[in-house]
């Protein structure tokens, strides 16, 4: 068993143990091409430590927590979060470790390396699939070398990869990472080129930047790019870039800088030298006899070939793919940091004007006509908002993801989502939200005046302070009706949130600070003591943006949901119209134009009803432990109040574990009476999970079918430490 | 009925598809286990097994017929972990006598032929199990049940 192979001595029958990508340098280096100096780590240097470490059977595990199908992406992703701390715990053994930290040393001395993945299997098809693992540029000295080769190991199960698994034929059995490491030229000009055009089958394409080509291959740095004819190899067409920054190494990687003014003036690469890279990968495409799909790279006027694989583009045959825009979610930094900065200053306060704006609107003196142009309207507006949503707040939520990943390759804590507690003293719209709620129970809980009115007549004095409290609460986040019942009847009256107080006001104020701030500094400090002085201000950016990204992810929903509730009133104001119209307490006027409006929206006009199991056949299944993803530490013991419908939460109880499909942002508001909450939809960083873990409550999701299984009334144990649901006492 | 569908299908290929089980039976509170080849009806409503009357399981049935059986497809190998599946069983036992014992016997010899000779012998006992509960094990943590109503 040898673990490490240098390029020249690796051949056809090595492919199952080296990879695609170990095996192509190998070939391009026999046949005459420059490659930089190039060692491959062995798939079996990967078996001996997954087998040595018992991490092959913990991988085995994540993978069967549920069935593929199954799990959402988000899912997918924190399983592969999950199996890449379990990589970062378990060091390699010392004598795995010790000879390949002593083959990297002897080879590259104190050179800058890249480490690349080359995944392989048992028949080799995964070797051409590009940006499913990862890959290091600039590393240096046999032990960060050694570092990243274990890195790239744990790529095998990025969540690229895993959405990918049957393309790629990942299995825990079979499948295996060879890793290169590869001499880091620091190129002058770098780039890309494609034998064959993807979207022309007679052309070529090269790409080039200057330095080195990882801003390309990233998409951060735009390239000039070159049209060829693949028969005559002359150049068709040039389109150049704009050509603003380059990728230099720093300390321990790359970075973007800005690119010198005199070296933005010329393409990175002439005419003719734009032809010796494309007779270069022509060259790569005769000996392999496929096109090839070629990075390469330019020092003191000699072209490297770093890597050559056969052009392929990922793609599936399921019309309802939408795998390529979950990994469109990864975004750098950089792209991020923009992000933000037009969600803060531009999106949020637009959102925030546009539902002020609608609900100055007084509906009721509207004609029909002019009704049913508003519903339109909204619905329109709401549309537009919900795109954005999607567009531009979802990936912004990747910055949660980026600092995770961060925190864990810094901190390897035993709790993959301890980087939660780091951005969880946010101040979410919401959780503000519920502390008013608090304190209008307070006012209750001290008042047994105000108690009992509220619970006989329900009548509130105007001038009280409660009563302006109150209606300061429904100017700000609306009175729970639409909430409560789903927006199908939006009372604009003050019941179902009184009928909320009521219930938090017949238990104990509910202690604030459950979030445990003194844990959280102490996790910061410990945090940032990982890095020294000049690392430490990126960090602090790192978690910045996230902290920002966090806070986002439920207050978008909450803004909204105020831009949804403007819709729901302008449909609900339609429907009483034709309402009032069958009982004959209105002429008909434009009445058709507000039926046909609604009817051409399909707004459901009354809640959905959903099926329940039914008992009583001979067979009888009952669940008794399920199994989702551990979303908030903690256990809890309730009964379970399950929200089929909106209207549900009016039922809720101190005390109750909340179970439910998604919880929706603008129901968070029952969330502080939980003693847990269980969801079907999965995730670590869906609403639930991150409400819950505000409050410090127990929470598991992605729970299949958990609306259906566990039935109001069940008692249930929510363990969210294992990610374990048990309904029932266990009496047999 | 399609959740039933599938774990009573689970069930039935995990029973079938394993010839021995752990059986567990309990005198004076001391529990007592014992691995017995078995079978299940093809309703799972029974399960049967064969053991000499002279064995302390049997007297322990005597005493007490609440027993529970443990079925599973480990392989004693780590990939058991994620791959094996697991049933309890529980149910009362009893002795099945007289003509009663052909069609069971039958299913018995079909999924154990070696054992004729000890499934004929007079000092063995056909023992029927009604089942009351399974209790399906998957994925590791994963339990569902199956309770068989009157």
């Amino acid at each position: 068993m040898r673990l490490v192979l240098p390029a020249s001595e690796i051949s056809h029958r090595h492919r199952r143990k080296v990879g695609g990508k170990a095996l192509a340098l190998s070939r391009l280096l026999e046949s005459g091409i420059t490659i930089p100096d190039t060692l491959c780590v062995t798939g079996d240097a990967y078996q001996a430590y997954v087998s040595q470490t018992g991490l092959r059977e913990r991988i085995a595990l994540e993978l069967h927590r549920k069935e593929f199908s199954q799990m959402r992406w988000e899912e997918i992703w924190d399983c592969a979060t999950r199996i890449r701390s379990l990589f970062l715990r378990k060091p390699i053994p010392l004598p795995i470790a010790s000879d390949l930290r002593s083959a990297f040393s002897s080879r590259f001395s104190g050179k800058a390396v890249a480490v690349r993945s080359s995944a392989l299997d048992e028949d080799g098809s995964a070797a051409s699939f590009a940006g499913l693992h990862e890959s290091f540029v600039n590393i240096r000295g046999g032990e960060s070398i050694l570092k990243h080769v274990h890195l790239v190991w744990a790529s095998l199960w990025s969540d690229a990869a895993l959405l990918y698994r049957q393309e790629i034929g990942l299995s825990v059995e079979k499948s295996a990472m060879a890793v290169v490491v590869q001499e880091l030229i620091a190129g002058e000009r770098s780039g890309v080129a494609f034998t064959r055009n993807p979207n022309a089958a007679s052309q070529g394409v090269v790409e080039s930047v200057h330095g080195l080509n990882q801003g390309l291959v990233d998409g951060i740095v735009e390239p000039d790019r070159w049209i060829l004819d693949r028969r005559t190899r002359e150049i068709i067409s040039h389109t150049p870039a704009q050509r603003k920054y380059w990728m230099v190494p720093d300390k321990d990687g790359v970075h973007k800088a800005p690119l010198p003014l005199e070296v933005s003036q010329h393409p990175p690469l002439k005419q003719k030298e734009v032809q010796t890279v494309f007779d270069t990968a022509m060259q790569a495409e005769e000996f392999f006899g496929a096109p090839q799909d070629v990075e390469w790279t330019v020092r003191d006027d000699v072209t490297y070939l770093l890597q050559s694989r056969a052009v392929t583009t990922l793609q599936s045959e399921d019309g309802d793919d939408n795998r390529g825009w979950y990994l469109s979610l990864h975004r750098s930094f950089d792209n991020l940091k923009v992000l933000r900065h037009r969600i803060e200053k531009e999106l949020i306060p637009a959102m925030i004007r546009e539902a002020d704006r609608l609900s100055k609107l007084d509906l009721s003196v509207l004609s029909d006509q002019d009704l049913a142009e508003e519903v339109k309207r909204r619905w329109e507006i709401n549309h537009k908002w919900v795109n954005i949503y999607w567009e531009e707040f979802i990936p912004f939520a990747h910055g949660i993801r980026l600092f995770g990943q961060y925190y864990n390759d810094a901190v390897q804590p035993d709790d993959s989502y301890e980087f939660i507690d780091l951005l969880s003293d946010t101040q979410m719209v919401s959780v503000k939200r519920n502390q008013m709620l608090e304190e209008l129970a307070d006012i209750i809980r001290n008042d047994i005046g105000l108690s009992e009115k509220l619970r006989g007549s329900g009548q509130i004095d105007e001038t009280s302070v409660f009563n302006i409290k109150v209606e300061r609460f429904i100017r700000e986040y609306g009175d729970l009706s639409c909430s409560v019942t789903g927006g199908t009847q939006c009372l604009h009256a003050k019941e179902p949130l009184v009928n909320i107080l009521l219930e938090m006001a017949t238990h104990p104020s509910l202690p604030t600070a459950r979030r445990r701030l003194q844990r959280t500094a102490k996790l910061k400090e410990a945090f940032f003591r990982r890095f020294d002085e000049a690392q430490r201000a990126q960090a602090a950016d790192v978690l910045d943006l996230a902290r920002a990204s966090y806070q986002l992810r439920d207050d978008d929903n909450i803004y909204l949901g105020r831009i949804e509730a403007q819709l729901l009133a302008a449909i609900q104001a339609a429907r009483h119209r034709l309402s009032d119209l069958k009982q004959e307490k209105r002429p008909a006027g434009d009445a058709r134009i507000l039926a046909d409006i609604l009817a051409e929206l399909d707004h459901p006009d009354s809640p959905k009803t959903i099926e329940v199991n039914s008992t009583g056949h001979p067979l009888e299944i009952k669940p008794r432990q399920i199994v989702g993803q551990p979303a908030g530490p903690g256990i809890a013991r309730g009964s379970a109040r399950v929200i089929h419908e909106h209207l549900d939460l009016a039922e809720f109880q101190h005390g109750d574990i909340l179970v439910c499909d998604a919880v929706d942002p603008n129901m968070t508001f029952v969330v502080p009476l939980a003693a847990a909450v269980v969801e079907r939809r999965g995730g670590m960083l869906i609403h639930g999970a991150i409400i819950a873990r505000e409050y410090g409550l127990p929470c598991v999701t992605g729970i299949p079918d958990a609306t259906t299984l566990v039935r109001t009334g069940d008692e249930v144990t929510v363990d969210g430490y294992l990610g374990i649901v048990t309904v029932g006492s266990g009496e047999i | 009925m399609a959740e039933t569908d599938d774990i009573r299908r689970q069930i039935t290929d995990l029973c079938s598809s394993q010839k021995l089980a752990v059986l567990c039976t309990h005198r004076e509170s001391q529990p007592y286990a014992s691995l017995v080849a078995f079978v299940t009806s093809k309703d799972l409503r029974y399960l049967y097994f064969i053991t000499p009357k002279t064995t302390r399981k049997f007297k322990n049935i005597e005493a007490n017929p609440q027993i529970s059986v443990l079925v599973n497809s480990s392989e004693n190998l780590e990939s058991d972990f994620h791959r094996a599946m697991a049933v309890t069983i529980i149910g009362n036992a009893a002795e099945v006598l007289g003509r009663n014992r052909e069609g069971p016997i039958k299913r018995y010899l079909e999924m154990h032929p070696y054992l004729e000779d000890f499934a004929k012998s007079p000092t063995c006992a056909l023992v029927q199990v009604k089942v009351k509960s399974y209790f399906l094990v998957r994925n590791f943590q994963n339990v569902m049940e199956l309770h068989i109503h009157e």
